[in-house]
């Protein structure tokens, strides 16, 4: 199979929440990149992710079938997943794929962090 | 760490001006936004009552177990690209389905947004009519959505790449039974008809190009909970629907002979 076409880096947002910034492509391929970045995220008393997608080049229903599978795991931690910096495009398809009704959708870092850290 | 000034917000801003403006690479491949289905033309012998104006949904929305069901085939030995593969898919997608089961494809073909009608049959032999929306659709892949009523809820992923210098195709579901009823069905023989469908799907595909290589499946179920939430889907089941519609049959066709006279 071919490289996976993403970076993501991994940061602290106040003491119940971390940040996984999204840069590239959300497909098949970046499962184990996203996976880790998870793990690496829910360390310790972190209670919600939110993943920034301001640098999201592209993405396709791979990519939404492993937000769906990461959304599971989530939910099985009793964590909360949040998003914010999706174009209208983006958003779109949290529309249409209907992922919109379980992921909180944000419209800028601060707003998504204060909403996971009063939750 | 050093503090933004008013003029870095400011080009902060534009730069996400600029992003919502740039149309992404992959906008051409995911069908729009739309409330409910729509069917643009029936093909004789469709039945479209389980699939017009109902919603699209996804595995988030149904009631059974979410399952991840991949199966793939190696097309070993034959000359051909997964660009190539998709292409011979799309065209001929009914073609490589198992006998018994009939789909409707679009008048467009499968492009992202066109809707597809389906008739196929239940465990139990109950004939069924329901349809699926592409979802996306690239050179090298293609979802197709289903709607409610469907037995699932979820999509599947048609998709061909590389591996070790082999084509490979594969298809991927992903899904939960839709409703109490359908969870039920598929507990009691349904994945396996279900699985010997693609099983038999991607048999059909690799013989298209002269292959005759085993079938590999991977079942995982992801979430072994059922979103009881959810048991109200049974409102729109398309088995049941189905049933009514042909028990009523002569019901209709005295009614149509009536307004005639």
């Amino acid at each position: 199979m071919p490289e996976a076409q993403v970076k993501m880096n991994v940061r602290g947002a106040g003491e119940k929440a971390s940040i996984i910034d999204v840069q590239g492509e959300l497909t098949a391929f970046a499962e184990g990149v996203l996976m880790d970045a998870y793990n690496q995220a829910s360390d310790g008393q972190v209670r919600a992710i939110i993943l920034n997608f301001e640098d999201l080049e592209y993405m396709n229903s791979s990519g939404i079938g492993l937000l769906v599978t990461l959304l599971i795991r989530i939910n099985r931690e009793k964590q909360q997943l949040l998003t914010y910096g999706l174009s209208a495009h983006y958003r779109s398809i949290f529309q249409i794929t209907r992922l919109d009704d379980a992921i909180a959708i944000h419209d800028s870092e601060e707003e998504a962090v204060r909403a996971a850290n009063s939750a | 760490m050093t503090e933004q000034t008013p003029r870095d917000e400011t080009r902060e801003e534009e730069k996400q001006k600029e992003k919502q403006r740039r149309e992404p690479r992959d906008a051409a491949y995911w069908a729009r936004y739309a409330e409910t289905l729509k069917v643009t033309g029936v093909a004789e012998g469709a039945t479209n009552i389980n699939v017009e104006g109902r919603r699209a949904v996804g595995p988030l929305q149904g009631f059974g177990k979410l399952w991840q069901k991949t199966y793939r085939v190696s097309l070993k030995d034959a000359e051909v690209t997964p660009v190539e593969v998709i292409k011979t898919w799309k065209e001929n997608y009914k073609d490589f389905w198992p006998e018994g089961n009939l789909f409707y494809a679009p008048l467009a073909g499968i492009t992202p947004g066109e809707v597809a009608l389906i008739s196929g049959s239940l465990p139990g032999g109950v004939k069924l009519s329901t349809g699926v929306m592409v979802l996306y659709a690239d050179d090298e892949s293609f979802s197709l959505m289903t709607p409610e009523g469907h037995p699932f809820s979820g999509w599947i992923t048609f998709s061909s790449f590389e591996e070790e210098g082999t084509t490979v195709a594969q298809a991927q579901v992903l899904m939960r039974a839709n409703d109490p009823l359908y969870e039920m069905g598929l507990r009691m023989g349904g994945h396996k008809m279900e699985n010997e469908m693609w099983r038999k799907t991607l048999e059909n595909l690799a013989a298209h190009f002269g292959v005759n290589e085993p079938v590999e499946m991977n079942l995982v179920c992801v979430d072994p909970k059922l979103q009881w939430s959810h048991y109200r889907n049974i409102w729109h089941n398309a088995g049941i629907r189905s049933a009514i519609y042909t028990i009523a049959a002569p019901l209709r066709w005295r009614r149509n002979r009536a307004r005639q006279d």
